[in-house]
């Protein structure tokens, strides 16, 4: 079984410069809007979570070609047609030709502004102790599992330090996969630049990147 | 499908560009469907366009600056600093709120996707999502600094926070000389969206020396 997220980039060789843009700037395409909508819109039905919507986009083939809202609209495709809600007919030509499968809810107007305000926090109350504390070293599991995981490449198979305990959140993991929210201790895990081979310049004075780290992606170091 | 020709979808224009007529092909047959309403997505739409934006960080910022008790606040229990000034939910749930400082200046990333903090920075520019960002902002920040024309002395470390999983983070900027004796108002008005990700600074005030 492979999995490959075409979506895990820092650290990547890109000598592209970055190009600020104004704070208005949101929107490129009149369709993009639309393309935010529908997905939050989608995503209120109960259909899929959020770990399956990143899931999705990352491992489209074409991730790399596609610009961001187009990542967005293909993923929902992919994901309306797994779930049995849309066939692929009925996306390309604009029209029901199967019924209606259940959703547990429809997004209404009067209901956009309590659901954008309720949020869905993520964190659980924790089953067991956490086992590790702050200052702790850690080091990160140095192979990719073969699904959705939140452990950036660049940050594999390396030494950092437990910076912050933030509690027990649901792992993305398991909830990409449709296996439950399996609630893991998750924590900031800070690391000297220079251990993850991208040292600040001479002279400068020390570059430190953190990440945030679910319990199983650490062992004491 | 000549069919096509003869109804009124309102997806039929031929002046709509491919990407147009595909997204209204989805959204008419959702539709149709019943999994959506369009007056939700036009409210969500104009939500995000009009109404939760930077803003609302600028005013969690200046709060900061001109209120010692908030900011020792902010920076223990962001999340409930931040909802006591009415901003919160989507995507904003677990809030950390760091500082600059002298010796460090922080820098926000979401490397694997474009997670960022949404009820107090609105929705995320297009360069926070690129693949030049997500990929050199762990690698090379001085140099992403430097595309945004911020140049940090070498004595200031930086720190990067890659928005690995749900929490989400603000960045504090520094308080700009000069804005000593500005209200909060003015003083809001002098953090800049990028300042609160960390590409760059709170601007000075004008007529400031």
């Amino acid at each position: 079984m492979t999995y490959q997220s075409r979506a895990d980039l820092g650290g990547r060789p890109d000598s592209r410069a970055v190009l600020p843009e104004a704070e208005g700037e949101l929107f490129h395409a009149p369709w993009e809007p639309r393309v935010l909508a529908l997905t939050l819109a989608m995503g209120a039905t109960g259909l899929w979570n959020i770990d399956m919507s990143r899931s999705a986009r990352e491992t489209l083939e074409n991730y790399s070609e596609l610009s961001y809202y187009e990542i967005w609209l293909a993923a929902l495709q992919k994901l309306l047609q797994a779930s049995g809600a849309t066939s692929a007919d009925e996306i390309s030509s604009g029209r029901m030709s199967r019924p209606a499968i259940k959703v547990a809810r429809v997004l209404s107007a009067e209901a956009v502004a309590g659901l954008l305000a309720a949020g869905a926090p993520v964190s659980r109350v924790p089953g067991r102790p956490a086992r590790f504390t702050v200052g702790q070293a850690v080091r990160t599991r140095a192979v990719a599992p073969p699904h959705h995981t939140r452990l950036p490449g660049y940050t594999r198979g390396k030494q950092g330090t437990i910076e912050r305990v933030h509690g027990a959140h649901v792992f993305a993991d398991s909830n990409a996969q449709g296996q439950g929210e399996q609630p893991q201790w998750l924590y900031t895990v800070v690391f000297d630049a220079a251990d993850l081979g991208s040292p600040a310049p001479p002279g400068a004075a020390p570059t430190r990147v953190s990440i945030d780290a679910w319990e199983s992606y650490l062992s004491p170091a | 499908m000549t069919d096509h020709d003869n109804h009124d979808h309102d997806h039929e224009g031929s002046d709509l560009s491919p990407m147009e007529q595909r997204v209204r092909a989805l959204e008419t047959v959702l539709t149709e469907k019943g999994y959506i309403d369009p007056a939700a997505l036009d409210l969500l739409i104009d939500t995000y366009k009009n109404k939760i934006g930077p803003r609302n960080g600028a005013r969690v910022v200046a709060r900061a600056w001109s209120d010692p008790e908030f900011r020792r606040w902010l920076l223990l229990d962001a999340t409930a600093a931040i909802a006591s000034l009415g901003f919160g939910g989507r995507q904003g749930e677990h809030m950390i709120a760091v500082e600059n400082t002298v010796e460090v200046h922080n820098l926000v990333v979401c490397t694997l996707c474009s997670c960022y903090p949404w009820p107090i920075l609105g929705l995320p520019p297009t360069w926070y999502k690129s693949a030049p960002y997500r990929s050199r902002a762990v690698k090379d920040p001085r140099g992403v600094l430097k595309d945004f024309g911020v140049d940090l002395p070498e004595s200031t470390g930086i720190r990067v926070w890659d928005s690995t999983a749900e929490v989400r983070y603000l960045v504090v900027p520094r308080r700009p000389a000069g804005s000593e004796l500005l209200e909060e108002a003015a003083l809001a008005n002098l953090v800049t969206r990028d300042s609160m990700i960390g590409t760059g600074l709170a601007q000075t005030p004008s007529g400031a020396s």
